[in-house]
């Protein structure tokens, strides 16, 4: 079981060494649940957001709101976010309220590793679905 | 109705309260205490089972051992017989007689505990599928509970920062800038890095024919031949 205090420093301090390709930094937002902000080095406009329940560790990059979705596009959006979700490697399309989000879940007993294995496929993962969905934005 | 199929007919017909509709805290407390009910009606009912298997092997070993003494006393029967013993034939008899109503109560009987052992299996197979299937909706409860407080920190962060202000359009452009610009950092270092190591110029010299290309080691063995020639010539 993780507990999200130790994860933040684990991956702070990974994330700061210079030796691999993937830097971040991490920010604790506090609130009745624990939720850190991993802000990635060149992405910092694509930031994730961590946070740890009982059996899951959950990654969620905020792509964009309904409201940007360029009008009568949106169904065909949709679709094609369903269709390509089971290409996107550990990652997936969701959308929360009005706010569509890409995420990984994780057990909650995974390894550090694991953790920024998933963060840094994630960051690669929306950039490069917000490139290939750029023609369906306003 | 199943939990998952609550929530879904629930966004379906536009619930944004989904987190505290359907998943308040007093939910998951009872949805809590529910499954510990469960939990412990299955260790009662594995208890129970194994007491009754026991009282049914029990049961089966006494009919075998009733079995094993009515043959016995069949034969004693016949042995009096033979000796014209009519009494002592009676009162074998009569014991036979009281063997078999007592293997008759005891076949009943474990009858009876088989019929149960076949219940309690039954129902103890039952509620490990429901606590399963509850201990599953638990988590999927938990999860959304915490995906809706999660998404309220995020929010209210994301509200104070400057992604906020910023399509997702404007976002990608940004950090296609930022690629952009690290590329071309990576390249005018990479031409910066080849002047001051004088490979620059070395290429330039090599291509100008100026220069020749890696004709060192024949340029000793040259010279070197030539200095023993001199040698022995001299």
């Amino acid at each position: 079981m993780i507990d999200i205090k130790k994860l933040a420093i684990d991956l702070a301090l990974r994330g700061k060494s210079a030796e691999n390709s993937f830097a971040f930094d991490v920010t604790p937002i506090p609130g009745e649940i624990e939720v850190l902000r991993i802000s990635v080095e060149d992405r910092e406009e694509l930031p994730i957001f961590v946070s740890v329940s009982g059996e899951q560790i959950l990654c969620i990059a905020y792509l964009f709101k309904e409201k940007e979705i360029e009008t009568g596009k949106l169904d065909e959006l949709n679709n094609t976010m369903l269709k390509i979700n089971i290409t996107m490697p550990l990652s997936s399309f969701a959308k929360i309220d009005e706010q569509y989000v890409i995420y990984g879940a994780l057990s909650s007993s995974s390894t550090l590793f694991d953790v920024i294995h998933e963060l840094e496929v994630l960051s690669s993962n929306a950039v490069e679905s917000l490139e290939a969905m750029e023609n369906y934005l306003k | 109705m199943a939990l998952f199929e609550k929530i879904f007919t629930a966004i379906r017909g536009g619930a944004r309260e989904m987190g505290e509709a359907i998943v308040d805290k007093n939910g998951v407390r009872i949805f809590e205490q529910e499954i510990k009910d469960a939990e412990t009606a299955l260790d009662k009912a594995k208890q129970d089972l194994t007491e009754v298997m026991a009282k049914e092997m029990q049961a089966s070993r006494k009919i075998e051992n009733l079995n094993a003494d009515i043959k016995k006393h069949e034969e004693y029967v016949a042995s009096a017989l033979a000796k014209n013993n009519e009494e002592l034939a009676m009162e074998v008899a009569q014991k036979i007689a009281d063997f078999q109503s007592e293997l008759d109560i005891q076949k009943k009987a474990q009858e009876s505990f088989s019929a149960h052992v076949v219940r309690l299996k039954g129902l103890i197979k039952q509620t490990n599928k429901a606590l399963a299937d509850m201990q599953r909706q638990l988590v999927m409860v938990k999860a959304t509970q915490n995906v809706q407080k999660a998404t309220t920190a995020i929010t209210q962060n994301y509200a104070s920062g400057t992604s906020k202000l910023l399509t997702a359009k404007e976002s990608l452009d940004r950090i296609k800038h930022k690629q952009q610009d690290l590329e071309d950092r990576l390249k005018a270092g990479e031409a910066l890095q080849g002047e001051f190591e004088g490979k620059d110029l070395e290429e330039k010299l090599k291509k100008a024919g100026i220069v020749k290309t890696d004709d060192k080691a024949q340029e000793i063995l040259a010279a070197i031949k030539a200095k023993n020639k001199s040698k022995k010539n001299g």
